[in-house]
């Protein structure tokens, strides 16, 4: 050490660690809010499998590759996995969660307008991941 | 202490030596080979996603193997050879020793390296490069997935061999007149980085036999049609590798150290801080694992507990960047090729760290993760600041691995295309992620955004391909017709900044 004060790097280290702690603390309550599911929401079953998606709603209807909901209502997303981990992803509503064999995951998301999305596969899973894509299609509250 | 390049000897005397620079010599050629390498298997990826659809690799599979090897090389059989390489110089000349502790063992841990180097490149597997299960247990084709398996077994086993030497020649064999708080930054960062591979690095050998028996079907622990858990496998290989990112990065931190004071012509700030942060990040490193698993369906207690160790990290390398900046501060600074490239590591590196703020940030992960952000994220570290550190030690050592002087001109236009390009790829790949291209596809829709960045991103690739056939001549020439060197003072900034370290006879 050198003679020199150094009083400027504490200071810094005080700067920093505050903005960390607001970052932690900001996030820790955005995504607590966030993954709270309302309790109407109505459940989808998102399967994936090498190289597409499968979805189930409640009512029996099942779609490959294709998510139809209405604008205005909550959705609950339970996602599994067929073979390898996938992720689902619609990335215009942060919706990310993986599919993996032999879990469920659940997160919810609740569209507003009426529009079409795309639906990709996030995570490695071999040959036509690239490929993996779908559509979310929101129609018009009926 | 030169290598004796300038009295040539034939190549089977370094190849069966055991001597540190000879090793060190072997450990350095072989890294900057797989450099290369790796970097042209880069070059074919970006010229692949310059448009959608089928450009110059035929099929997808082909692509996945090449982002497979291309990242699996650079991490493996170039920044940690690497590291070695500059290790091996190195600490035993700061702790005024003769040799590494163990020089046996020490050409034994290099000689693991092109046998796993080989293992990998003929098998040329396709499941990136931290092998998912259960992808890699019932999808990915053998044999390459398995020679992958071995190669990396042998690499680990090569690492922690290494590891032992530098603890016990730093700890054990440095000179009695020499406190430990006297050995120079350098040698600390690899005392520390030694310490994370001893500790980390078990945990994933083990999931790599795991996965290899899996894979033969004795066994079935990552296999979930067989009862077993692939988020098992997550928590085993994220355990070695958090902290194995920093084992990349704070060699490539000390080398900065050993450059910027001397281009600064100033002491270092502080070396105390900077030993206190390599300690802190060592220590700290093994609480932050699990900030790659956000969305592998993780409570929300467990996220929140990884994201503050993850944050608790930080501190450690903020404190680097002050100390680099406050040596720099007053100094009469010399922008010769090393400190260009130290000072751009360090501006890089700062970006890099901010960028994983974002990534640790829970809500903001759902955004970021598993998109061209996390390439561009981990590649401002790996490139930006581990090559760029390591680059720059590389010209920084020339004169005392050859004897003579690289070109300085070519040095500095290598540096201004690799900044450029650099910044061009990997902050445009942040962006692209915000934007939601997945990482790791062979093509994309044609979405305009996607297009554009794609395309600044490849060019971006092609300046720094071009820049490193710069490097490759300036170095060849130089190694071999470079003028002379002023050996105790090659870049001319007053004797008494340069090697404080004691000369020693290349005659051992
Ligand atoms: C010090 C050098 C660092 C290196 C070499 C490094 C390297 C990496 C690598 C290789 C990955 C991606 C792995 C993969 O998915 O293939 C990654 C992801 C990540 N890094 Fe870093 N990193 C470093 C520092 C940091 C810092 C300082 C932070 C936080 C402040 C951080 C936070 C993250 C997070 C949260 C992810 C996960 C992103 C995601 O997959 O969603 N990293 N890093
Ligand atoms: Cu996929
Ligand atoms: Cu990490």
């Amino acid at each position: 050490m050198s003679g020199h004060s150094n009083f400027p790097e504490w200071v810094y280290i005080g700067v920093v660690v505050a903005l960390l702690c607001w970052v932690g603390a900001e996030a820790w309550n955005v995504e607590r809010i966030v993954e709270h599911i309302p309790e109407d929401a109505e459940l989808i079953k998102v399967t994936g499998q090498q190289w597409f998606w499968t979805f189930e709603h409640e009512d029996g209807t099942k779609r490959i590759g294709e998510l139809r909901v209405e604008a205005g209502k909550a959705y609950r997303f339970e996602i599994t996995s067929k073979d390898v981990i996938h992720s689902f992803n619609i990335h215009d509503y942060v919706v990310l969660l993986d599919a993996v064999p032999g879990r469920v995951n659940t997160v919810w998301f609740a569209p507003m307008e009426a529009g079409e999305h795309d639906i990709q596969c996030r995570e490695y899973c071999g040959l036509i991941h690239y490929n993996m894509r779908g559509k979310l299609i929101v129609e018009e509250a009926a | 202490m030169v290598m004796e390049l300038a009295r040539p000897r034939p190549i089977w005397q370094i190849m069966f030596s055991t001597h540190h620079t000879d090793v060190g010599l072997l450990y350095l050629i072989t890294s900057l080979a797989f450099m290369f390498m790796g970097g042209a298997l880069a070059l074919s990826i970006r010229a692949e996603l310059f448009f959608p659809g089928a450009q110059i690799i035929g099929d997808a599979m082909t692509f996945n193997r090449i982002f497979t090897v291309h990242g699996t090389t650079l991490i493996f059989l170039f920044i940690l050879p690497f590291a070695s390489a500059v290790g091996n110089y190195f600490v035993p000349i700061m702790v005024r020793y003769k040799d590494m502790a163990y020089p046996k063992l020490n050409a034994i841990a290099f000689w693991m390296i092109p046998p796993a180097g080989a293992l990998i490149w003929l098998g040329f597997a396709d499941f990136t490069w931290y092998a998912t299960p259960p992808y890699s247990v019932i999808s990915a084709p053998g044999p390459a997935a398995d020679m992958w398996i071995f190669g990396l077994k042998i690499l680990g086993v090569s690492s922690i061999l290494g590891a032992i030497n530098f603890i016990v020649t730093i700890l054990k064999c440095k000179h009695p007149d020499m406190p430990i708080s006297k050995v120079p930054l350098l040698a600390w960062s690899f005392l520390s980085s030694s310490l994370i591979v001893l500790v980390a690095l078990p945990t994933f050998a083990a999931a790599l036999l795991m996965l290899l028996t899996d894979r033969l079907g004795a066994s079935g622990f990552f296999n979930p049609a067989v009862g077993g858990d692939p988020i098992a496998y997550a928590h085993l290989f994220w355990f070695t590798f958090h902290p194995e990112v920093y084992v990349l990065v704070i060699p490539a931190i000390g080398m900065m150290y050993e450059i910027i004071p001397r281009f600064s012509r100033k002491p270092i700030f502080s070396a105390s801080s900077g030993i206190a942060a390599f300690v802190l990040l060592s220590i700290v490193g093994f609480a932050s694992w699990a900030h790659h698993m956000y969305a592998t369906g993780m409570s929300f207690t467990e996220k929140t507990v990884f994201m503050v160790g993850t944050l608790a990290a930080v501190p450690a390398s903020a404190m680097h960047v002050f100390n680099f900046l406050a040596t720099m501060w007053g100094g009469r600074i010399r922008f010769s090729t090393p400190m260009l490239w130290a000072v751009g590591g360090i501006a890089l590196f700062f970006s890099a760290g901010a960028g994983g703020v974002v990534n640790s940030a829970m809500p903001l992960d759902f955004v970021t993760h598993d998109s061209y952000w996390v390439v561009g994220h981990f590649h401002l570290f790996v490139m930006g600041t581990i090559l760029f550190g390591s680059v720059g030690y590389l010209y920084y050592m020339f004169p005392y691995v050859t004897g003579r002087m690289y070109n300085e001109r070519l040095g500095n236009i290598h540096f201004v295309l690799s900044f450029v390009g650099t910044v061009m790829v990997f902050f445009t790949q942040h962006v692209l992620g915000l934007f939601g291209m997945p990482r790791r596809v062979y093509d994309y829709p044609p979405i305009p955004e996607w297009i554009a960045m794609n395309q600044i991103a490849s060019v971006g690739a092609m300046i720094i391909g071009v820049s490193m056939v710069i490097f490759l001549a300036n170095m060849l020439h130089s190694t071999a017709r470079g003028r002379p060197a002023d050996m105790d003072d090659p870049w001319g900034l007053g004797a008494k900044y340069y090697y404080p370290y004691e000369r020693k006879n290349p005659q051992h």
